[in-house]
């Protein structure tokens, strides 16, 4: 099994979901996360004084997937996320040892 | 006309009530927006109890009250020129006080409109819109209707703004949400109201004001004071239980956001009728709104016109429900200085009276609203463009943001040196899109 997890702006998460579900997925977990990277971040004035905030907000996938369906997952969501400007994010793929479904007790690929 | 204590006590404190309704007012839309939007909504409305104060005082009272012509004011008043200490005539009041019980009304009717035109409006021309709509609509139907002009004259009824302020917003916020389009993701996307909390206080701050708005519209602390003020808040009771009784049975919850709304809805509509009708017309004029404008709020995804906050729904409908509802309800033997409607002896003239005034608001006030937004359109823009509606107003347009509860969000103070010209903070926006 794989995790895929991908970390991209907020205002996409809509079109990302919509494109899991149709890659067939529909199962994810969702997080509000902060980060820095390239993007830099943004200034916020108040009464006066700029500040500098780096850390932005994003929003962080993890959808856990066999290994057949990786690279249509990454594409999906590559697809879904990208709006071509600095701070689109990331999607990265890691091994997974091993799953289980809590309500079932079914391990690895049947649990995924 | 002697200036009395005791009436010029009770429209000073409604004067401080109806300025307090629009705080109120941005806390009930601001609560139903999501969060990266909040402070734009606040903004808007405080920023309007700014310029439209200004405004009033210099020309726009003038045009609503200056003589009697049928369509608009002159300008005896410019800048509160001899509008003094002296009785108003007619009145028991002091000309300034009665032009400082206005000017919160001329404050708050333009803000109505921000709830329809939540989460894409560019501040910039939001200002210039509800400067010239102040001018252009406000203060001329406040003259056809209080100031001596042809409905004040045809005897139409409207004690404390059924048509002046619901009507008038109403239109105007519809013709201007179909000038400026649709949020980016409407209606496709939930955009749920992110702090129902927050639209809960904004109810209770608004429901407390319309205290001043309708029974401080008597003029005077008198048993029709009285009468407007029991009016108002057991139409707003009245209209609450009709909203989520019929949302209740027709989609199995009652909820919290439909109880706001359906108090709301009853103190729009109870606003013209306030001081012209008996307790139990009241109540029944509440119910009525209620359920009505809970049916009402549906148009907008049938139409496919964008209200953001359903301030058609609300408060054109809403208006005009209380403003018909007068022809049927009207009694001479709560007010004198009114008109019996079609169920007190009066037969059909009032309804057609209320009948003409109200559309005849609805119609001017949503022509020269188009005509308003589309040359703003075509000069400044009304709408930000779609980075900024993704990130939000709060960041794009004021560079702030409403909630900073995260120790993640600390941030680096810059120093003088490093201190951004207003181009440089343009670009930093630009990056985070």
């Amino acid at each position: 099994m794989k995790l895929v997890t991908a970390v991209i702006k907020p205002h996409k998460v809509e079109e990302v979901k919509a494109a899991l579900r149709t890659a067939g997925i529909t199962g994810m977990t969702v997080h509000e996360v902060k980060g820095v990277g390239r993007q830099g971040g943004h200034a916020e004035v108040y009464r006066g004084t700029e500040y500098k905030v780096d850390l932005l907000p994003k929003v962080r996938f993890e959808v856990l997937v066999g290994p057949e369906a990786v690279e249509e997952v990454v594409d999906a969501i590559v697809a879904a996320a990208a709006t071509g400007k600095i701070g689109d994010g990331k999607v990265w793929v890691t091994e997974v040892e091993s799953v289980v479904r809590i309500r079932t007790g079914e391990r690895d690929l049947e649990a995924v | 006309m002697e200036i009395d204590a005791g009436d010029t006590a009770w429209v000073l404190t409604s004067t401080a009530l109806v300025l307090f309704m629009t705080p109120g007012l941005a806390l009930f839309y601001g609560g139903m927006v999501r969060a990266k939007n909040i402070l734009s909504m606040l903004m808007q409305n405080l920023f309007a109890m700014g310029l439209m104060a200004v405004l009033w005082v210099l020309i726009g009272y003038t045009i609503a009250f200056g003589g009697t012509n049928n369509f608009v004011g002159n300008l005896d008043f410019v800048g509160f020129k001899d509008v003094g200490m002296g009785v108003m005539e007619g009145l028991t009041i002091p000309v300034i006080l009665f032009a400082a019980f206005q000017m919160t009304f001329a404050i708050i009717t333009p803000a109505l409109i921000t709830g329809a035109t939540a989460d894409r409006f560019r501040f910039g021309a939001y200002a210039v819109f509800i400067a010239a709509w102040l001018l252009i609509v406000y203060s001329p139907v406040a003259h056809w209707v209080w100031g001596g002009g042809w409905i004040f004259d045809m005897g139409a009824l409207d004690f404390a703004g059924g048509a002046v302020v619901h009507i008038n917003a109403g239109a105007a916020a519809l013709a201007l949400v179909i000038v400026m389009g649709k949020r980016k993701g409407w209606p496709r996307e939930g955009m749920h109201p992110h702090s129902l909390p927050l639209t809960v206080i904004g109810t209770g701050i608004l429901w407390f004001g319309w205290a001043g708005f309708n029974a401080g519209s008597a003029l005077a602390a008198n048993g029709l004071a009285a009468q407007a003020l029991l009016n108002t808040f057991i139409a707003a009771s009245a209209a609450m239980l009709g909203w989520v009784f019929v949302e209740w049975a027709r989609d199995g919850k009652p909820t919290t956001l439909g109880a706001a709304s359906g108090a709301v809805a009853g103190l729009v509509a109870i606003t013209p009728c306030a001081g012209f009708v008996a307790t139990l017309p009241a109540m029944i004029i509440g119910v009525v709104a209620g359920v009505i404008c809970l049916l009402a709020i549906g148009l907008k995804t049938r139409f496919g016109y964008d209200d953001a906050l359903d301030v058609v729904g609300v408060h054109l409908v809403g208006g005009l429900t209380g403003a018909l509802l007068l022809g049927l309800f009207a009694d001479t033997a709560i007010n004198e200085a009114g008109a019996d409607g079609l169920f007190f002896g009066g037969g059909f003239e009032l309804l057609g009276k209320q009948a003409v005034a109200s559309f005849a608001v609805l119609a001017f006030s949503f022509v020269v609203t188009i005509l308003i937004a589309k040359a703003i359109d075509a000069t400044l823009g009304l709408r930000v463009d779609e980075e900024a509606e993704d990130i939000g107003l709060d960041l794009a347009e004021h560079a702030e943001v409403g909630y900073s509860f995260s120790e993640l969000s600390s941030m680096d103070r810059l120093g003088h040196a490093e201190r951004l010209g207003h181009d440089d903070h343009a670009d930093r926006l630009e990056e985070v899109r």
